[in-house]
């Protein structure tokens, strides 16, 4: 695959190509191939009772007839059987994407599946399944050379489905937070385009400053996010160059409810950690949903780094953790709301992080270069839900099984 | 247990409403209209038809049940067909039976849908619950890139060619220049299928067939009852019908025909050589290959060297889809179930007019529908003789 050139510069004498959708529309039942592919998992249907794998998603075994099926992961290879290019579309978005290469793979786990395929796929060859969300949030299959290839992740079909930062300009919220250097660095490594790091309160010693702005590429700019005034500002500055939006920005401190006296470390932590994620949203997202579309460098994924705490909260950090819940669900609307422009919302999950605000807590905490390689994976597959490290990863299967069971334990102090 | 043969029972009073490409009407104006010619020719009042069978993709929100009411009709016998291509057929098969054990004494099978600006689009986004969730979203919607999938994987395995599919669908657009019917009007080269711009390679602009507004009819009664209205008639020898055969087959190469020819053949007394005429359900030319196959006139995979040498015309010497089929004359929805069998019907009694092959007697008519997912689920054949 020909490597994919970074995209010429805005014609804004031309309008804008407005965001079209593909098929919003499923079953139930396959729902449950979206919810993998919000973690860019592959799963199919298992039946549990006779182990038949079946596609396309259904209510029923169509060996035995039991309705006890459940989305498990199956091994990814298969065969592809046939190939086509559609060239002409009924469907509006198809048509703008066209032509679009459609195939039949055979997999080992037994269904055939109609699916996305890369570029690099022959007749015949054996490839390899993935499970992505496309631009309307609905899980899709695409199939892929079991071997890399040369630009793989440049396949336009691919691109549609993830948020890779190649040739992407890229707004990092708040460069005081520890991960930016490690975040600029692999982000860059991955093909970034110009990225904007928002300084708050700039005229603050900063460590992290000076390296950011000796390095390449970056451009540091004044922003706050409890500013709202500051971000209205730089979105009229760069709103219409921002693809990716990352905010780093957090206010944390230890404690429950009852160890402090007052609220006012907690609405700190709300201001930054829910408020400010609603102000970039209301300042930065309408400008990204009208360029969801816009070429190769079209406008992707709106990014928030969320303790996994979040989704239970453990009392050690109990005020901390409501602000992680509400920026949670703050994102879930968001993510609904932004879905009409092809913009992902992106959480990245993390356990305890290794800074002085977690320094008296046990290993295993995450290190910063851990988190930044988790966000830009995640943004390489498009996943709408990233667990970075085995805490968040542990604290998610446990929810998962149960989330009352896991509200005692953290609760008891033994989580 | 040894099937029971239609006996006694006929088709008769085949209609086709003449197909637009664009229609601003309901499937139920295109149903009425189906219907009162078929009754006009059977002398019957609305009131006194007591069966109806229909098979419509374009009612909604009606069913069956409002179309009676709708129409005026009250019937004592209704049922609605779901099979898509295959329900010609598969309507007769449940008429048939009805009308021989007294349940009804006239039933008319009648299929017919509109076509309005953009109503395909929105047909194929809801047409199943596999495809809505499995090849709609990905651009697959509709049945093209599903067919040419089956017939990208058929070529690669047998070695067909695009010339070998282009023959058949040039043979059938001279047999639509003699249908005045047909929506196609212009003679059709080789070289034009050939270079034709691709839709969904190796799948081009004149393997599809064009979707338009139409409806088809017939009548089924006892042969007496027939004969007494003065009605030419015909009836079926043998039938078969099967759904969702060869599930595990990795990808389509063969339908239901290949489980039931055996006793399709022998239910019909005959051969599969012994036909006047064949009208094969060509939604592609692929599907047409894969019907001769699956019905006995070559192996698998041999039907691009069984129609090289054999001239596919209405005066050839293999009559094959002789109004000129669905690639033609337009897929009218449904009706395109219907297209092959009530050509058929007008063939072996004498009123098929200027695509009348000469002594028609025997007709196979072959069926297949519904691409729920990725192929064909229903697939039906008949074989109708003239009365003697």
């Amino acid at each position: 695959m020909r490597a994919l050139p970074p995209p010429p510069k805005k014609n804004t004498q031309r309008r804008t190509k407005v965001p079209t959708l593909p098929p919003l529309m499923r079953s139930r039942a396959a729902l449950g191939l979206t919810a993998a592919a919000s973690r860019s998992e592959l799963r199919l249907q298992q039946c549990d009772d006779c182990g038949s794998v079946l596609y396309p998603p259904r209510d029923a075994c169509s060996s035995c007839l039991s309705v006890d099926l459940s989305w498990q992961a199956v091994s990814a290879l298969g065969t592809l059987l046939a190939q086509t290019n559609v060239h002409i579309s009924t469907n509006t978005y198809f048509r703008e994407r066209a032509p679009l290469r459609v195939a039949t793979v055979r997999m080992d786990a037994g269904p055939s599946i109609i699916c996305h395929v890369h570029a690099d796929c022959e007749a015949g060859a054996r490839v390899q399944m993935i499970n992505r969300l496309d631009k309307a949030g609905q899980g899709v299959l695409m199939a892929l050379p079991q071997k890399v290839t040369p630009n793989m992740d440049d396949d336009p079909q691919l691109r549609e489905l993830t948020a890779h930062p190649k040739h992407r300009r890229i707004l990092i919220s708040d460069g005081r937070a520890g991960v930016v250097p490690f975040l600029v660095e692999a982000l860059q490594e991955a093909g970034a385009g110009m990225i904007f790091v928002g300084l708050p309160e700039d005229w603050r010693p900063e460590p992290n400053g000076q390296a950011l702005r000796d390095r390449q590429g970056v451009t540091l700019l004044p922003m706050d996010v409890t500013d709202t005034s500051s971000i209205r500002r730089m979105a009229g500055e760069i709103g219409g160059k921002v693809d990716i939006l990352i905010n780093t920005a957090r206010f944390v401190r230890p404690g429950g409810i009852l160890d402090r006296r007052d609220t006012v470390f907690s609405s700190d932590e709300m201001e930054v950690n829910a408020m400010g994620m609603m102000r970039l949203a209301q300042s930065f997202g309408p400008a990204m949903m009208m360029r969801g579309a816009d070429g190769d460098g079209s406008a992707v994924a709106f990014v928030n780094l969320l303790s996994i705490h979040a989704i239970a909260n453990d009392p050690a950090f109990g005020s901390f953790n409501a602000s992680q819940a509400a920026a949670l669900s703050i994102s879930q609307s968001l993510r609904a709301e932004m879905r009409s422009g092809g913009i992902r919302v992106m959480n990245v999950y993390a356990g305890p992080t290794d800074d002085e605000w977690h320094q008296p807590l046990p290993s295993p905490k995450v290190a910063p270069q851990a988190l930044a390689r988790s966000i830009v994976q995640g943004l390489v597959d498009g996943s709408e839900d990233v667990f970075c490290g085995d805490f968040a990863k542990d604290i998610f299967e446990r929810w998962c099984r149960d989330a009352k069971v896991l509200e005692i334990e953290l609760g008891q102090g033994t989580g | 247990m040894a099937r029971r043969a239609y006996d006694g029972v006929v088709l008769t009073a085949p209609v086709t409403v003449p197909y637009q490409r664009y229609s601003n009407e309901t499937a139920h104006w295109w149903i009425a209209r189906a219907l009162r010619e078929a009754l006009s020719l059977a002398q019957m009042k609305p009131q006194q038809l007591d069966g109806l069978s229909v098979a419509s993709f374009s009612m909604v929100p009606d069913t069956a049940v409002g179309l009676v009411q709708h129409l005026g009709l009250s019937p004592r016998w209704l049922d609605q067909i779901v099979t898509g291509g295959a329900s010609g057929i598969t309507a007769f098969r449940r008429a048939a039976r009805a009308v021989q054990a007294g349940d009804a004494d006239v039933v008319a099978c009648v299929a017919g849908d509109t076509n309005r600006i953009d109503s395909f689009r929105k047909m194929l986004s809801g047409f199943s619950r596999f495809a809505m969730d499995a090849t709609y979203p990905y651009g697959a919607g509709g049945p093209n890139a599903c067919f040419a999938l089956l017939t990208d994987h058929y070529m690669k395995t047998y070695g067909a060619t695009r010339e070998d599919f282009g023959r058949l669908c040039v043979a059938q657009r001279d047999n639509a220049l003699r249908n005045s019917d047909a929506i196609m009007k212009k003679p059709l080269t080789l070289e034009a299928y050939l270079a034709a711009r691709m839709v969904s390679d190796p799948i081009a602009l004149y393997d599809c067939v064009m979707p338009v507004a139409g409806a088809e009819i017939y009548l089924v009664m006892r042969e007496d009852d027939a004969s007494a209205r003065g009605l030419k008639s015909a009836r079926m020898a043998s039938t078969i019908e099967r759904h969702n055969a060869h599930s595990d087959d990795a990808i389509q190469m063969r339908g239901g025909w290949s489980v039931d020819m055996d006793e399709f053949y022998a239910m019909a007394d005959c051969g599969p050589h012994d036909m006047d005429l064949v009208q094969t359900y060509d939604d592609y030319p692929v599907i047409s290959f894969m019907q001769l196959e699956d019905l006995g006139y070559c192996d698998k995979g041999g039907a691009a060297d069984f129609l090289r040498d054999r001239d596919l015309r209405i005066e050839g010497d293999f009559p094959h889809n002789t109004s000129g089929g669905q690639l033609s004359v337009g897929q009218a929805g449904a009706a395109g179930g219907f297209l092959g069998l009530t050509e058929a019907v007008r063939q072996v009694t004498g009123q098929a007019g200027s695509t009348q092959v000469p002594g028609a007697k025997r007709a196979l008519v072959s069926g297949f529908g519904m691409i729920n997912y990725d192929r064909g689920v229903c697939s039906a054949a008949g074989v109708l003789e003239a009365l003697t």
